[in-house]
């Protein structure tokens, strides 16, 4: 694992903060109801802890650890997560995304079932924004050749 | 060769644009038009309406959840865009 | 006199960095250059909006209490949240428009190997003829 002698103090640092990283994003999306976060800020952190394992580490550990196919499939399914708490409304019988109307799939009263609704789409917002970051990182790094950027 | 040109029109538009600037409401002023329409209601029906103790978040996710969606399809539509211009598999 | 200024003088900042961000895509000629005053140009605009919402002694907008017994708000104590929920949307636009723009450019590199636009323009006007 460690290739140079000069990248252990970076390795060796990365490897308390990484975990630390990716927990707090839990936390910020956790928390986003009672203060300051939600799910664009959670999904910031969460890519920003695998974009630090890319630079102290090497590209074929981060890659290693979440595949491509479960970044396209993480980039599709938080809009699908959105749109289709979207649905689930309509076809309870109420307006688009009007979120009262899940306390007749949930036990609460329609004012909490508000609360339960946001805190479903935050989390498609938050699995969608962690997967474009990473993607998008992943594309402008290796300039598109995924292949010959894992050879080296 | 280009640079002065373009300085002349910046200055000219800084100039125009602090002319501007005397018609904006003074800063941090509880009457200006934009913290007097909507915005009340918002601040003061956010814990009765919407259980929810975050102002921002109840904003974001409830009163204007319609905007948050396709704005979570504006970043998926940019990466699938990146993806499209830049890559080039080994083996088509 | 002074009064005038304290009132006014974030607008005057905010036009500033707008002019450097104008100046910067104008003025220079190598591509990356340009799309730096772009970031700039609209880092501008979304501090200018987030600069609206402020209010003279008011207090951050999160209802204070723990579950079930919050207390009352009146709408003159607490700043502005709108402006800083727009933003975010804004934010994350200005994210999408910088990824993009960087992957043109590699594009750019890829086929005529310089960044700097006159000789890109020289190099176009060769292969036209």
């Amino acid at each position: 694992m460690v290739k140079n002698v000069e990248d252990v103090v970076i390795q060796m640092l990365c490897r308390m903060l990484i975990p630390l990283m990716q927990v707090y994003s839990l936390y910020v999306f956790a928390h986003g109801h009672g203060s300051p976060g939600g799910g664009f800020q959670g999904g910031c952190i969460m890519a920003a802890a695998f974009i630090v394992m890319v630079i102290a580490y090497d590209l074929n550990e981060a890659k290693r650890r979440f595949r491509e196919k479960a970044l396209l499939i993480f980039c599709c399914l938080g809009v699908f997560i959105y749109a289709g708490t979207g649905w689930a409304v309509l076809l309870l019988g109420s307006n688009f995304l009007d979120y009262s109307f899940l306390s007749k799939v949930l036990p609460a009263d329609p004012v909490k079932a508000r609360y339960y609704g946001m805190a479903m789409i935050e989390l498609g917002v938050q699995i969608t924004v962690m997967a474009i970051m990473l993607s998008i990182f992943l594309d402008l790094v290796t300039k598109g050749e995924h292949e010959k950027a894992l050879e080296e | 060769m280009k640079k002065l040109p373009a300085f002349i029109a910046i200055i000219i538009t800084g100039i125009l644009l602090i002319y501007g600037a005397e018609d904006f409401p003074k800063w941090s002023d509880p009457n200006q038009p934009a913290s007097l329409h909507v915005s009340p209601r918002y601040i003061e029906k956010t814990v009765e309406e919407t259980a929810v103790p975050n102002m921002v978040t109840s904003i974001l996710a409830d009163y204007r959840g319609y905007d948050t969606m396709f704005e979570t399809t504006v970043i998926f539509t940019a990466g699938i865009v990146v993806m499209m211009l830049l890559r080039r598999p080994k083996k088509w | 006199m002074l009064e005038y200024i304290i009132s006014k003088y974030n607008y005057w900042m905010y036009i500033v960095i707008i002019l450097i961000g104008v100046y910067g895509m104008m003025a220079k000629s190598n591509l990356m250059k340009k799309l730096i005053g772009m970031g700039i140009f609209q880092w501008a605009i979304i501090f200018y909006f987030m600069s609206i919402g402020a209010k003279k002694g008011a207090t951050i907008h999160i209802v204070t209490g723990h579950h079930g017994a919050y207390e009352a708000v009146r709408a003159i104590e607490v700043i502005n949240p709108l402006p800083s929920v727009l933003m975010l949307t804004a934010i994350v636009v200005g994210v999408a428009t910088t990824g993009i723009s960087l992957s043109v450019l590699i594009s750019i590199y890829r086929r005529y190997g310089t960044f700097e636009e006159d000789e890109i323009i020289k190099l176009l006007s060769e292969k036209g003829k």
